[in-house]
């Protein structure tokens, strides 16, 4: 057991660390609305692009570095404890990238991968539907052959970035006589199309990270079905799958700073004197601990063993509980003004409420943990 | 990084579970926790394959392991609440290692590895205490207060009263000083409770143990059980909280392991880290038993069947050195220490 990072993985830090110091992102835009803001982060990327460091995890054939996971891991860690923008193109970089490289053709990928590095091309993902959240296999948005294109016609939700993007990785239905699961197919869709309508999807924080997509028999070329038809399933797995591991460690990384700062202001108030107050920040730093621990832990079992754990779905479901129990506690730490517009606490509770929910809602994980985990039968339900 | 443990590591585990397995049946356990005898046979077969004194300095004829080591044993001994006094043993031993002069290493350590003393420790209040686990079979007992000082003394020079607690698979008996009497005041150590955090990994890991154990229990119950024509752990409120018993053990395994990991990697973080593994290890102990009693409905509730022997260790080890609230209140301070040197630091 050795829980210190060899020489490779210090030096990767180190050198990381340094560029970042020496390179800081502009100063955040307090004025000028969302488009101002994504201009913010899409100048971001071209820094970190510029530097090389977009998307280290990257084979260095296609403009990464090749890192391995646990570097991947510091990378995020690192990111997080600057307290630098996420990219502009974090979707394309951590989840249509990979998702190319695994299924993508040679011509796909030299179509595409560098322009999601330099941010030329922002990605979303067109998967949940109004009535096809946690069943996503549920999809109902249909894709019909023409000649060699293909007519879409749907509605998607949930898309975040989507007024930004120019690619849309898009699960549709291509068979309906298929089972379920068999008849998708994953596509990558142009954005810049009039069949395809963008409304904002105003979330309670006020502000609209996502979208709806209006889809009306919008075309897409043969050529950018990926992996094959009726295939999307598996390829849609390939996306989720990713989504969870990067992100993550930026994640816990920020839960910790939050805590920080909570207790910070406890020290300053004399809350540590108060038994009640003193259990509740300590039981969140033993959380905190926990999930970094379990995060790490995870990781490094993959990484050694090739066996996951049971960590992936442990983690995320203990992260986001805890980002609520904190973000709740700074409330009663910080006082009401916690709860004024305008005040980062405020956004930060109200943007915990999503946590449980997105990326797999608790309940899910539950299932997952409870079926793949510890292998429990699952009751019967309609297929 | 790497959580893993070495092949010989490994080796230690692989061969504690195959004899406890053999050794330490249920009804073996049953059959001890019922007559509320120790298991003196398989006592005697641990000591002679070194198991009381892996962790102790083979200058004092231990094994000269670490303490992840002594976690791995503490957990298997857990997992299968084998009715010996290794526990406090043990605990004992670790706060003589790390607390007394050399002379008093060289009395006392040689028989705790050797397990032919039989060690206990305890929690006191001005030199009474009231619980003492394993006291009615140590030879040897130290004695902790608050204040962080230790005192050794041996049983037939303080006041022991055996007592009966719920958890009949390891003896009991509540300690006093007794200052009139010749060597009743027992010995002071000079550093004190420097080895609390050692033994708090051992309570710690054998608390990992149980709950693996009761989740283990429960999980096979519920896929056998059926009502209304299925597995009951086929419906969601049993099945998750199936999955919320999981979440805590590995919570309690991720913080014993690192704790154990710290004491000799990086010492200056294990009593940051002991605190945060007993908090985490005594919530989950206490919860996951008590959720295991719920999942197997009636006959958790009867003492015929074997969770119940679950749920009073782990309620026996949650409450030793104190359970969540003292760790995190303990935690608290650590940071708010913390802050303070952050804060009285030169700025610039």
């Amino acid at each position: 057991m050795d829980l210190t990072f060899n020489e490779r993985e210090t030096a990767f830090r180190d050198e990381l660390r340094g560029w970042l110091a020496e390179n800081p992102p502009a100063p955040e835009p307090r004025e000028g609305g969302e488009g101002t803001h994504f201009s913010w982060r899409r100048d971001w990327q071209r820094r970190l692009y510029d530097g090389g460091w977009a998307a280290p995890s990257w084979p260095a054939e296609y403009g990464g570095r090749g890192a391995t996971l646990t570097e991947s891991a510091i990378y995020f860690e690192e990111l997080g404890r600057a307290r630098v923008p996420m990219a502009a193109n974090v979707l394309g970089l951590l989840l249509g990238g990979p998702t190319l490289m695994v299924w993508g053709t040679d011509e796909q990928k030299q179509r595409h991968l560098a322009p999601i590095l330099s941010a030329e091309e922002i990605w979303c993902q067109g998967f949940s539907e109004p009535d096809a959240g946690s069943d996503l296999a549920a999809l109902k948005t249909r894709a019909v052959k023409d000649g060699d294109e293909w007519v879409v016609t749907g509605q998607k939700v949930w898309t975040s970035g989507a007024q930004y993007s120019k690619w849309c990785m898009l699960v549709a239905r291509t068979d309906s006589e298929a089972a379920k699961h068999k008849g998708l197919t994953y596509f990558l869709m142009d954005m810049e199309q009039d069949a395809v309508q963008v409304r904002p999807l105003r979330q309670i924080t006020g502000e609209a990270e996502f979208n709806e997509l209006f889809i009306e028999e919008a075309r897409i070329p043969d050529a950018n079905v990926l992996g094959g038809v009726g295939n999307g399933w598996k390829v849609a797995l390939t996306t989720l799958m990713n989504e969870r591991a990067g992100l993550g460690f930026a994640l816990q990384v920020r839960l910790r700073q939050l805590l920080d700062d909570v207790l910070a202001v406890a020290a300053e108030k004399g809350l540590f004197q108060d038994a009640l107050y003193a259990d509740a920040l300590a039981e969140l730093h033993v959380r905190c601990e926990s999930i970094r621990l379990l995060a790490w832990k995870g990781l490094t079992d993959v990484e050694k063993y090739g066996q996951p754990g049971p960590e992936g779905s442990l983690v995320k479901w203990l992260w986001s509980d805890t980002n609520q129990r904190l973000t709740q506690l700074a409330v009663d730490v910080i006082g009401p003004r916690a709860l004024t517009a305008g005040e980062s606490w405020s956004y930060e509770l109200l943007r915990a409420r999503g946590n449980t929910i997105e990326g797999g809602t608790t309940e899910v994980l539950k299932n997952i943990v409870a079926e793949r985990v510890l292998g429990l039968p699952r009751l019967k339900v309609a297929t | 990084m790497d959580f893993g443990l070495t092949d010989d590591q490994r080796e230690i585990q692989r061969t504690a579970r195959e004899l406890l397995g053999v050794r330490a049946k249920p009804e073996r356990v049953r059959e001890h926790a019922e007559s509320a005898r120790m298991d003196a046979e398989l006592w005697r077969e641990l000591c002679e394959l070194g198991w009381p004194g892996i962790a102790i300095s083979d200058e004092y004829g231990g094994g000269g392991l670490g303490l992840i080591e002594l976690s791995i044993l503490c957990e298997e001994l857990g997992r299968s609440l084998a009715p010996v006094p290794f526990l406090s043993s043990v605990m004992a031993a670790s706060v003589i290692e790390h607390g007394s002069t050399p002379e008093q290493r060289e009395r006392w350590l040689p028989g705790l590895a050797s397990g032919e003393t039989i060690g206990a420790l305890g929690a006191a209040t001005d030199g009474a205490a009231e619980l003492v686990i394993g006291g009615a079979d140590a030879q040897l007992i130290v004695l902790v207060e608050d204040d962080g000082s230790a005192r050794v003394i041996s049983a037939d020079e303080a006041e022991v009263s055996p007592l009966a607690s719920i958890d009949p698979t390891r003896s009991a008996a509540r300690v006093e000083l007794d200052p009139n009497r010749p060597g009743g005041s027992g010995e002071t150590l000079p550093e004190g409770c420097a080895g609390l955090g050692h033994a708090l990994v051992a309570v710690s890991s054998e608390l990992v143990g149980v709950c693996e154990r009761a989740l283990g229990m429960t999980v096979d119950y519920v896929k056998e059980r059926k009502q209304f024509g299925v597995p009951v752990g086929s419906f969601q409120a049993v099945s998750h909280r199936c999955a919320q018993m999981l979440l805590e053990t590995e919570q309690a395994r991720a913080t014993t392991a690192f704790a154990a990991w710290t004491a000799d990697a990086d010492p200056e973080r294990l009593a940051e880290a002991a605190a945060m593994a007993k908090a985490a290890a005594s919530d989950a102990g206490r919860e996951v038993t008590a959720s295991a009693i719920q999942a197997h409905g009636g006959i958790g509730f009867t003492w015929e069947a074997d969770v119940h022997w679950l749920y009073k260790r782990a309620q026996l080890d949650a409450a030793l050195l104190g359970a969540g609230k003292r760790h995190r209140a303990r935690l608290a301070e650590i940071l708010a220490q913390r802050l303070d040197r952050i804060a009285a630091a030169p700025s610039g």
